[in-house]
């Protein structure tokens, strides 16, 4: 099988263009980023409902929420830093506290980011997404799903804040894959140990599982590609049979995935979880792939963690 | 004291030659926006700007505070040029470990005030400087380079409020009015208008001038007002490279082989 490297900022693109045409209630937004978000791909087909805002990242989410309050479905897009971050009181107050019906789409998140370094690089995304009532949050696998996320999410009503990837990375689902918001995939089956993935790091726990079977074990491996809410139904399925977890992910390990993975086991099914991803530190400058290996994001981590992660299984 | 106008004009270029050369070994960075300001980083850091070099934690020191802070390379080069840095340490701009990140990071390199690129948030910091200058007894002066489509951005203008209403008199804030943002023409991606008046409005002392003036940059940086400056710099991005001057594709795009070749050509043929 081939192996298809693509971002999934142009399939977010892509998705929109066809929005244009579907859903004459769609109003793509921007602030001075729309080449590199690809929103321009709305623009092109679409300019009446496309609104530049600058470099006003607030204000947009603020002309968001009043576009959605008037019977708009508003796609507002930049970098995941400035997304989050910068309008995070915004987005609590003006989008998710009267649940508008804004989608917050962001692009460039993580490490992989690379060259522009810490200053660009979100680590923290999901956290400050993920605590404020009412957020759907969604980290698709790969370009096809960012392309079906884009899909689903223009069809719930309500706030969703989804992430997406700078750089072009391997395909891992089905180029007509369907997105269920809420609906974890299980990529793979195993008995030993389950490896939750989201983003780009669902072909990392592909490859660890891979590399786990030549050692014998084996390894069950879930994209998680709703954050939130989060798919008990799956993951206290599967650490019934396997009774251990990795969680992987570009971003901090303080807030994250690993941190609502272990907050549902907490209460309902004690047990280990080794977190993959940034060791509450900033990143830096730098090839995004030689970034993975410096800051623990790497398949051979990945590999570690599940060996750990059965370890602390049988001490019990 | 005493570099001559035509001696800054050519560090000028010198600094656009670095540029050139650090995004095309990176492969990335923001080329247009440092070379319409390089002119102004010449007459700062060689001319208006008291400093030392040996001591760039000296208390007296002016700060200069880069709030469009992609145009890290320029102000590297800058840097280096002035004996902060050693200048074969610009080629490792951007590359893992190195001390020049893509975007400048305070601590990091020596000379490096704050860290920046997030747009909109120099001015601020810039005016905890200035206050603390005051609270302080103290004569230095701080500047801050800003772009002009970073001045759509809210907070500068809450900042803007906050320096007439402490009287910064210490505070000049330098727009690079080179009317180009990822999107082109700034009047067509949110028009700013009369810069100059919006200023004014909020209480500040306000000059326009040439930005590739260097005796027109000197006296206006020189000037002082009894609250705070702003300087709006007519600029043209890419400044000094034919085929980068006015064209936004060189925002945030490095050249290729071909293209550093002849861009190093013009540049130094300036020289
Ligand atoms: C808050 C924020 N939003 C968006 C960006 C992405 N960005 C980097 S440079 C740039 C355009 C800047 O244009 P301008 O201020 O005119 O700078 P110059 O033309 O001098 O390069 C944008 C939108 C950013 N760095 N920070
Ligand atoms: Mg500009």
């Amino acid at each position: 099988m081939t192996v298809q490297k693509l971002a999934q900022r142009n399939y977010y693109g892509k998705a929109l263009a066809e929005l244009s045409r579907s859903r004459g209630d769609v109003v793509v937004m921007d602030a001075d980023l729309a080449s590199s978000t690809k929103t321009s791909e709305f623009e092109k087909v679409c300019p009446e409902r496309f609104v530049e805002v600058g470099i006003a990242e607030q204000n947009m989410i603020g002309v968001a929420s009043g576009l959605a309050a008037s019977g708009k479905t508003v796609f507002a897009s930049t970098f995941a830093v400035f997304a989050s971050g910068r309008c995070w009181e915004q987005i609590r107050l003006s989008v998710a506290y009267p649940r508008l019906n804004v989608k917050i789409v962001s692009t460039h998140c993580g490490i992989s980011v690379g060259e522009d370094g810490a200053s660009h690089q979100a680590l923290e995304d999901i956290s400050l997404m993920r605590s404020i009532p009412n957020m759907v949050v969604i980290s698709p696998s790969d370009a096809y799903e960012a392309f079906a996320a884009t899909k689903a999410i223009a069809e719930y009503d309500g706030p969703v804040y989804m992430r997406l990837g700078r750089s072009e990375f391997p395909t891992v689902m089905p180029m007509d894959t369907e997105f269920r918001i809420g609906r974890a995939t299980v990529m793979r089956e195993g008995g030993d140990v389950t490896l939750i993935g989201t983003g780009q790091l669902v072909m990392s726990c592909l490859e660890a599982a891979d590399a786990l079977a030549s050692e014998g074990i084996s390894a069950e491996v879930i994209n998680m590609s709703t954050i939130k809410p989060l798919d008990r139904e799956t993951l206290l399925e599967s650490l019934g049979r396997t009774g251990c977890a990795v969680t992987a992910e570009e971003h901090s390990v303080i807030g994250g995935l690993g941190s609502a993975v272990s907050e549902l086991l907490c209460e309902e099914m004690p047990s280990p979880v080794v977190k993959i991803g940034t060791k509450d530190t900033f990143g830096e400058s730098g090839n995004p792939e030689k970034l993975f290996v410096k800051y623990g994001l790497a398949v051979p981590d990945v590999i570690d963690a599940a060996k750990r992660s059965m370890a602390l299984k049988r001490k019990g | 004291m005493g570099y001559s106008s035509e001696d800054l004009s050519r560090i000028a270029n010198r600094l656009r030659v670095h540029v050139i050369e650090m995004t095309s070994a990176a492969g990335s960075g923001h080329p247009g926006g440092s070379l319409s300001s390089a002119d102004l980083l010449a007459v700062l850091y060689f001319r208006v700007m008291r400093h030392d070099p040996k001591s760039p934690d000296w208390a007296d020191r002016d700060r200069f505070i880069l709030s469009k802070g992609h145009v890290a390379p320029l102000l590297y080069a800058a840097l280096a040029e002035s004996g902060y840095l050693p200048v074969e340490e610009l080629m490792t701009l951007r590359k893992m470990g190195s001390r020049l990140q893509g975007h400048p990071v305070r601590g990091k390199a020596p000379g490096v005030e704050m860290s920046t690129g997030s747009l909109g948030q120099g001015l601020s910091m810039s005016c905890g400087i200035a206050l603390a200058g005051k609270m302080d007894c103290k004569d230095y002066r701080v500047f801050c380079l800003l772009g002009d489509g970073e001045m759509q951005s809210g907070q500068n203008w809450e900042a803007a409020m906050f320096a007439s209403h402490y009287r910064l008199d210490n505070l000049t804030a330098i727009v690079d009015r080179n009317r180009l943002q990822i999107t082109g023409d700034t009047e067509r991606c949110m028009s700013l208008g009369a810069l100059d008046e919006k200023f004014r409005s909020f209480g500040w002392d306000v000059e326009t001038v040439n930005g590739h003036d260097i005796d027109a940059l000197t006296s206006a940086l020189e000037k002082r007002s009894d609250g705070p400056r702003a300087i709006i710099m007519n600029t043209i991005k890419g400044k000094c490279v034919s085929f980068m001057e006015n064209n936004a594709g060189f925002h945030g795009k490095a050249c290729n082989c071909e293209e550093t070749a002849r861009a190093l050509k013009e540049l130094k043929e300036g020289l």
